[in-house]
């Protein structure tokens, strides 16, 4: 099979990604500059973004070991977007860092890549690829502030266990091939039609081993909040959202088209581990004194709810999991957003134990606001984006009648609101002569305070008005399996 | 559209009045009271204008609202913006309006710190609760459901007083929180599943009360969603084994939220009832009115008991609550006219004496810093008026003849005792226990030896007014309920006629396969 200009043009945003990050390497080569940096990356990445939007009525396109449907569209807006974010997060987290500050901009890209690689993978070799495209750069990122000990911490252990969470996956893979005399995905699938023996499924569950340690699915979650604690802000926003968004969308894919995942048994393993997700992730967040552990349990959490979409497959599965990923990208970026303008800029280790932000509206109102209702939406309360996603997730375990999910839907939420409320009231609270921190005070007009708020604006809108959105995925379904 | 700016007022005036504190403390205060004057006027021109009425003869079945707004809001599964009034919701938004008023007038010099915050939160109570009464789709009815939650809390959590023995006002809110968004997801559930029912049966998914109401149900399925809006309803009432958020979240809540709490939060559960639990299964509703009457006689008696034991004043007016709320509980279900009717008059009795007693309780709390009734005593003589006016709305909570109170409990017996004769007489002894409460009360808080010399001022005429105010609409219901009675009498015949409907009886284990 030859390339031809469809298949460029397909792959575009992709070709746009690594130029930019080339670029950026050149650039730093020939002269530091942390705003020019800074500048190409968001250019080249508007640029994508651009370039993806306007190939959207040519998908579904297939390129040799990459399919460009409307899953890899849905997935790719989500991962520019939360790249851009991060840019935005970053430049003013680094604004004061001693070290080198634009090699980390070089590093998101190529992370971008890496996660825009794996949501459009369909073979398992440039899934792997992408995966470890993903992962690679993501260690330098979290190890970025080497000098504190906590994020040289977790660049390490995330690197350690995601190389054997790694060996897992290819294990896996090599299982599924000796099985199966197929890498790519739709002839591992044809070969599964009927129920798969021992060893292929051996090998589906330690692909989903491999894939459930990046997604922090319990019992493969030990790693999230150290990692959380330990990374830098736009690190950690990038490993809670564009990370989470690839690796999510290339399992839902797996799930969609290989009738092995339809398996009872695996259905039913998939179902505990989602049942063990809300339950494991909201209890241990309860007693966390530290804003960014606790975020690290409640995705915890929250990936046991969009695993429901998994458990189930069909009828509004692929909606339902869409729209969650799409309430809790805005959410999660949201939150962490905060979390990172309060460490802005930056200065030894993130504002992140919850005594820093006591009494903050006081001082803040704008960013509590952006704050609250981010903690809001994490909670699935009505006029937040979260509540849509979490409308979606109770509706298809109804809808499937999936009663034992359902409840843990629900005591998990009622958990989650113990501690979502506890870090709330704090915000509000005053207490004179406590330890603070604190954006800058003109936070609001520099890029990632515009972010932020327009996050913010964007979680009520989605949440008062969904329809666009649903409509959105309503496409993005069509296209799929068209 | 006046449905509408019917929410978007309160919503509006709360961000003015967040924004209205650059300008001082004065100003958030009279934004919330005109923005709330200004509902409660919407509201009562749209009674004097409205005819809610029995509609003559048999047209009285199908659902008939006397204005209605509706518009699309997520196609995808039939959910619209549906707004619809009644004479029900009439009488609860303009019970709304006036509470909030009160509301925004007893806090005037109560809160002192972030005057405007405090309005705002206050304002969005009160716009998801109008929104509550008046939301016709069951998706809009849970979104304005859970919403007001969350002003709710950060009234009591941040505002409120700290109670004695570690009762912190942060765990009274937490608990609030966590009981009714616990207990609303469960009715999310229950309506998501009535939902998927109707689409089984229908292939198309809609939220629309009118539609849902025709779901063909089996029998099991719709004790089950009954249990789960139940619970919802229940809790919020609230219902003996449910009600462990109230005391505290009364005690600990500030005068304004205590006032919202017991006027206007706790009638959503009945509103609930009334509105979504018995129309949408009234079989399953029959079945189960006897555990639920079961449920209101143990509240009544729960109440009065332990309102008996209290020390802080607050709590024993919130297990008066509970107490009250019994009654309303067996009027639902009992499910003659008479009882339903009495059921519109005590909510709005019980709304007007004990947010009236939460009031006196807040002033008498900026006189003497205490709510604690051992520190109290000989007040009578002491402070002007006060306890002449406590003498009156205590008199009017025990349901003495002459007052709302009276007619609605006189209602709700009269009502219920052709259909369950030892019902209605064991509750009546509730009305003893009621008489040594109140007289508990006033004898512990105004009577006995004065603990000191001073006298404490009197009420000032912001104070006066509001005493007054009430005062007047409690006497004047009571001599004279016909107005109030008229007006949500059609929507009370339409809930008698499906409640009557229903089959015969069955019991509860019987609907439910023998679980």
């Amino acid at each position: 099979m030859t390339l031809t200009v469809t298949h460029l043009m397909a792959l575009l945003p992709l070709i746009l990604v690594c130029a930019t990050a080339i670029a950026a390497m050149l650039g730093i080569a020939w002269r530091r500059h942390h705003a020019g940096t800074a500048a190409v990356t968001v250019m080249g990445l508007v640029l994508a973004l651009i370039s993806l939007l306007s190939i959207w009525t040519m998908a579904p396109i297939k390129v040799p070991l990459l399919v460009v449907d409307g899953l890899t569209l849905f997935a790719g807006v989500m991962i520019l977007v939360s790249s851009l974010a991060c840019t935005a997060l970053a430049y003013v987290y680094l604004e004061n860092y001693p070290g080198p500050r634009e090699e980390f901009y070089l590093l998101l890209l190529c992370a971008a890549a890496g996660g825009m690689v794996l949501a459009a993978s369909q073979h398992l070799a440039s899934l792997f690829v992408g995966l470890e495209l993903l992962s690679m750069p993501l260690y330098g990122m979290l190890a970025y502030a080497f000098p504190e000990r906590r994020s040289l911490e977790a660049g390490i252990k995330y690197f350690i266990l995601s190389a054997a969470a790694t060996a897992f996956l290819l294990f896996g893979m090599a299982l599924l091939y000796a099985q199966v005399g197929h890498l790519d995905l739709t002839g591992v699938a044809a070969s599964f039609s009927e129920r798969p023996d021992a060893w292929g499924l051996a090998g589906i569950g330690l692909l989903l081993v491999g894939l459930g340690f990046k997604l922090s699915i319990v019992p493969f979650h030990l790693w999230t909040p150290d990692v959380y604690e330990g990374a830098p802000g736009p690190a950690a926003t990038f490993l809670a959202s564009a990370s989470k968004v690839a690796v999510f969308v290339v399992l839902l894919r797996l799930v969609l088209s290989a009738p092995g995942f339809q398996d009872d048994w695996l259905r039913d393993v998939l179902a505990a581990m989602a049942l063990a997700g809300m339950l494991v992730g909201n209890l241990l967040a309860l007693v966390q004194s530290n804003l960014k552990r606790l975020l690290g349990y409640s995705s915890i959490a929250h990936f046991g709810y969009l695993l429901v979409a998994l458990v189930v497959g069909d009828g509004l599965a692929t909606e339902t999991g869409g729209v969650y990923l799409l309430t809790y990208l805005v959410t999660t970026l949201g939150a962490f957003g905060v979390v990172t303008l309060l460490s802005s800029p930056y200065s030894g280790e993130d504002a992140a134990a919850l005594h820093h932000y006591r009494g903050l509206f006081w001082r803040r109102p704008y960013l509590t606001a952006v704050l609250t209702v981010s903690l809001l939406s994490l909670a699935g309360i009505p006029f937040t984006a979260g509540f849509i996603g979490k409308f979606y997730i109770i509706a298809l375990g109804v809808e499937a009648q999936r009663w034992w999910l359902v409840g843990g839907i629900v005591v998990g939420s009622a958990i989650g609101l113990y501690y979502y409320l506890r870090v709330m009231v704090t915000l509000f609270l005053v207490e004179p002569g406590m330890q603070r921190r604190d954006a800058p005070r003109d936070w609001s007009v520099r890029a990632g305070g515009v972010v932020v708020l327009g996050l913010a604006l964007l979680i009520v809108l989605l949440g008062i008005y969904p329809a666009p959105m649903i409509e959105w995925v309503g496409v993005v379904e069509r296209i799929t399996a068209g | 559209m006046a449905l509408v700016w019917l929410i978007l007022i309160p919503f509006i005036g709360g961000l003015l009045c967040w924004q209205g504190e650059r300008w001082g403390d004065q100003p958030p205060r009279w934004i919330a009271l005109g923005t709330m004057l200004l509902v409660l006027l919407i509201t009562l021109g749209l009674w004097w204008h409205g005819d809610y009425r029995l509609p003559a003869g048999a047209e009285a079945e199908a659902v008939s609202w006397a204005i209605e707004w509706r518009a699309v809001w997520i196609p995808r599964f039939g959910i619209e913006v549906h707004l619809a009034l009644d004479g029900l919701s009439l009488v609860l938004i303009a019970l709304t309006g006036l509470l909030g008023v009160l509301a925004v007038l007893c806090s005037w010099h109560e809160i002192g710190r972030r005057v405007g915050f405090f309005h705002l939160n206050l304002l969005w109570i009160l716009a998801g609760v109008v929104g509550v009464f008046l939301a016709i789709d069951l998706f809009l009815f849970f979104f304005f459901w859970e919403m007001m939650l969350v002003p709710m809390y950060f009234l009591i959590a941040l505002w409120g007083h700290s109670g004695s023995r570690g009762r912190t006002r942060i765990g009274a809110a937490t608990k609030f929180f966590i009981y009714t968004q616990a207990s609303g997801l469960l009715m999310l559930v229950a309506i998501l599943g009535l939902v998927f029912a109707h689409y089984n049966a229908t292939g198309e998914y809609t939220f629309s009360y009118a539609a849902l109401r025709e779901t063909p149900l089996s029998d099991e399925l719709s004790v089950w969603l009954m249990l789960g809006f139940f619970f919802a309803f229940a809790v919020k009432l609230p219902v003996v084994p449910f009600h462990g958020w109230l005391p505290d979240a009364h005690a600990q809540a500030p005068t304004a939220g205590s006032v919202d709490l017991a006027g206007i939060l706790l009638k959503t559960g009945a509103y609930g009832m009334l509105r979504f639990a018995l129309p949408l299964f009234p079989e399953a509703s029959q079945a189960f009115a006897p555990v639920a009457m079961g449920l209101g006689l143990v509240g009544i008696f729960y109440g009065a008991l332990l309102a008996c034991g209290q020390q802080d004043i607050k709590r024993l007016i919130a297990y008066t609550s509970i107490s009250h709320m019994g009654f309303v509980l067996i009027g639902i279900y009992a499910g003659t006219e008479l009882a339903l009717q009495g059921v519109v008059a005590l909510m709005v009795a019980h709304a007007f004496s004990t947010s009236a007693l939460f009031i006196i309780s807040g002033q008498i709390y900026e006189r003497l810093h205490t709510r604690d009734m051992r520190e109290m005593g000989g007040l009578w003589g002491r402070m002007g008026s006060l306890p002449g006016f406590m003498l009156c709305f205590v008199v009017a909570s025990l349901g003495m003849p002459g007052t709302v109170n009276f007619v609605g409990e006189f209602m709700i017996l009269f009502g219920s005792f052709p259909v369950v004769p030892w019902v209605a007489a064991i509750a009546s002894a509730g009305l003893v226990l009621a008489a040594i409460y109140s007289l508990l009360l006033m004898q512990r808080v105004h009577y006995g030896p004065p603990r000191g010399e001073g006298r404490f001022a009197d009420l000032d005429r912001r104070e006066y007014a509001m005493m007054l105010g009430l005062l007047a609409l409690v006497l004047l219901l009571g001599l004279f309920p016909q107005p109030l009675l008229e007006t949500s009498g059609a929507t009370m015949h339409e809930v008698q006629q499906l409640f009557s409907d229903a089959a015969a009886p069955t019991s509860i284990t019987e609907l439910m396969g023998g679980l």
